[in-house]
């Protein structure tokens, strides 16, 4: 088991025809993922890495029964790929485009919440169930299968923190990075839900960051409904307040978003947090010793 | 991005906000004029993309056109929180009777945009959040909905807004939510809103912030940008594609993704360091990237230390590598440098450096441990 994507998943690629989205669709398809189709508007017919092109979403889950998606086309025509996958019925859109305008994010994830479509990201670098199925851009050489789930906001830094874990020895169920924009799809609290349910899953990580109170309502909920084992971690301690920490949600405004703050929630939790990236593999390690 | 309040105020004019009469003026003489044409008694404003003006003596009253360039002699120049003060705006003095807030943000976390009000214009609105937290009613909007006129009614009336201005106000509450939706905002606010003593509400001063996201579709609002306000490194990092925050540490920092480089910072400080910046060269950078991100920390004279950590996925490690040296061949430099780089093609960006003399290290506490040990000499 794992949560949100595996051997079952049925991948379509948004934008396969550009150069992102090549590259990545063949990195996927070197994993292991089953990559069904691919869509980008006008080029209907043709073939990438040996994906169908389909000229609309509609027809491409139509044709190939793709059950998934990632995004990889530019900021100013994405909100209109997440909306064209979850209006043709994709239960889970992944967007890893950075730079979409926070009030479009907005109409966009109204939209998805009636139709109980998943959306992780965007600004995000997909997730991977390893030895299963990658979706979006995490290094498929750093994971490997096992019991620790991990959620994160950010990109590079947790692919650290799966890289501390596997230099360990210790694999992971399933990575899901939520994305750094202000208005995303996935909060921590329903990775978290699913975490729990998930059977493979023994221990969780939380990487968490300045800016917003997602990380607050995160310690709130894990409290109150997780029984599994959480260690977290919060960047940006040295951040100041005002200036964005290149992601467009990594601010701290009007008192709010402060990496103390994160930290004093989850320790008020019974949440470790560990003090540096590398410190959460021994912590996890710990736990399972 | 941030504008000035001039800019804001102009902007919601134009949404039928009513504004005091006023002008922007760079020397007294233009304050004068200003002062004159306007016939009556003068606030005098700092322009600079701070909070607190008000505090640090950049607001001050003049009862007529010579005090005007007194006033803004003084102003003028001074450096508040360490920017300059390079423009004032003039404005019309208003007869305050009483100051309340009115504002839009963006409520993350319920993924909404909602509005916020309060009799306790005129102070910090955190202050009065975290003082005073029932003195603040809040509305949200539902997107298929926008603001609705009820909403604003139920802002007046939780406000205590007498019976008279509510008409006023709910014009006022329903142009600004339009300004902030079709300017992609992520703030607009109204600090005081400010009754007079013939009773007008009146927006005293404005502060917008603009999603750097949305700026692709308001050229109007990149024009207003304040390039002197920026700080140089941060404008040549811009210019760059760089993503980058001048610190006042001692340690250079260059990483690839934003995470990481926050968490690269911390642990530089765990560690008894301090970060000298936050310096993300983003996903995928080349090498002409990577040598304009080395120039620009090199130019900070405090750096005693660059720390480079570099977790190789699309970025890859010869890339980077390449982009060092290519700095490196143009700066003459004895600052220590620790490479730590990790990932895609990271053993050939390391043969790449290795005549290079640098410090190498292997995990991040062992890189953050030897940056810190380096500034202070105690590495060669």
């Amino acid at each position: 088991m794992s949560i949100l994507v595996d051997k079952n998943t049925r991948l379509l690629v948004q934008g396969i025809t550009g150069r992102e989205g090549e590259f990545h669709t063949r990195q996927m398809i070197e994993y292991g993922t089953n990559v069904v189709a691919g869509v980008t508007p006008g080029r209907g017919g043709q073939e990438v890495a040996g994906v169908p092109v389909f000229d609309t979403v509609a027809e491409a889950v139509e044709k190939t029964g793709a059950n998934a998606s990632v995004i990889f086309v530019p900021a100013r025509f994405a909100p209109d790929a997440i909306l064209e996958s979850a209006a043709s019925g994709i239960p889970l859109v992944v967007c890893i485009t950075e730079g979409i305008p926070a009030l479009d994010m907005i109409n966009v994830v109204t939209y998805l919440d009636e139709k109980g479509t998943y959306l992780v990201g965007p600004n995000c670098p997909g997730l991977i169930t390893p030895g299963e199925c990658k979706v979006g851009i995490i290094p498929g050489n750093i994971v490997m299968p096992g019991p620790v789930g991990i959620v994160s906001r950010s990109g590079t830094l947790t692919y650290e923190v799966i890289w501390a874990l596997t230099a360990r020895g210790i694999g992971q169920s399933t990575c899901v990075g939520i994305g750094g924009d202000p208005v995303n799809g996935l909060r921590f609290i329903e990775v978290l839900e699913l975490f729990e349910k998930d059977p493979q899953t023994e221990q969780i990580v939380l990487i968490g960051e300045i800016g917003g109170t997602a990380e607050e309502r995160a310690a709130e909920y894990i409290k109150a409904n997780i029984s599994k084992p959480v260690v977290a971690f919060v960047a940006g301690q040295t951040a100041p307040p005002g200036k964005r920490m290149g992601h467009a949600g990594a601010i701290i405004s009007g008192g709010e978003g402060r990496a103390e703050d994160k930290i004093a929630a989850f320790e008020a939790a019974g949440v470790p947090v560990a003090e540096h990236p590398e410190q959460i593999a021994d912590i996890i390690a710990e736990m399972r010793s | 991005m941030n504008i000035h309040e001039y800019q804001a105020k102009r902007l919601f004019a134009r949404y039928d906000i009513p504004i005091p009469g006023g002008d922007v003026a760079t020397t007294p003489q233009e304050a004068r004029q200003i002062a004159e044409k306007l016939g009556v008694p003068v606030v005098v404003k700092a322009q600079v993309l701070v909070g607190g003006r008000g505090k640090a003596g950049g607001i001050k009253l003049a009862r007529n056109p010579d005090e005007a360039a007194a006033r803004a002699e003084e102003i003028l120049g001074m450096d508040i929180k360490g920017l300059t003060v390079e423009k004032v705006l003039v404005d019309e003095a208003a007869d305050i009777q009483d100051e309340l807030y009115l504002g839009v943000v963006l409520d993350r976390g319920n993924k909404r945009v909602i509005l916020m009000g309060s009799s306790e214009g005129g102070v910090d609105i955190e202050e009065v959040a975290a003082t005073s937290p029932e003195k603040i009613v809040r509305v949200t909007v539902e997107p298929l909905l926008g603001l609705r006129e009820f909403q604003a009614r139920q802002l007046a009336y939780g406000m205590g807004l007498d019976k008279g201005l509510v008409r006023q106000f709910v014009g006022i509450a329903q142009g600004l939510y339009r300004a902030f939706m079709e300017n992609d905002a992520s703030l607009a606010e109204i600090n005081p809103l400010v009754v007079t003593g013939d009773g007008r509400l009146l927006a005293v001063d404005g502060k917008m912030n603009i999603d750097d996201s949305g700026l692709f579709r308001h050229p109007e609002i990149e024009a207003m940008r304040d390039t002197a306000e920026e700080d140089e490194s941060e404008r040549l990092a811009r210019e760059a594609g760089l993503s980058y925050v001048d610190l006042d540490g001692e340690i250079g920092c260059m990483v690839n993704g934003a995470g990481l480089a926050m968490a690269t910072m911390d642990i530089v400080k765990l560690y008894g360091g301090a970060p000298a910046n936050f310096l993300d060269i983003g996903g995928g950078a080349k090498a002409d990237k990577v040598a304009a991100a080395l120039r620009i920390i090199l130019s900070d004279p405090r750096v005693k230390a660059v720390l480079f950590n570099i977790f190789g996925g699309i970025t890859r490690g010869d890339e980077v590598a390449r982009g060092i040296l290519e700095a490196l061949s143009e700066i003459q430099t004895d600052v220590p440098m620790v490479v730590r780089l990790v990932g895609t093609r990271a053993e050939e960006g390391r043969q790449l450096l290795a005549d290079a003399k640098m410090i190498t290290a292997e995990s991040l506490s062992d890189a953050a441990q030897k940056a810190v040990a380096a500034a202070r000499g105690q590495l060669a």
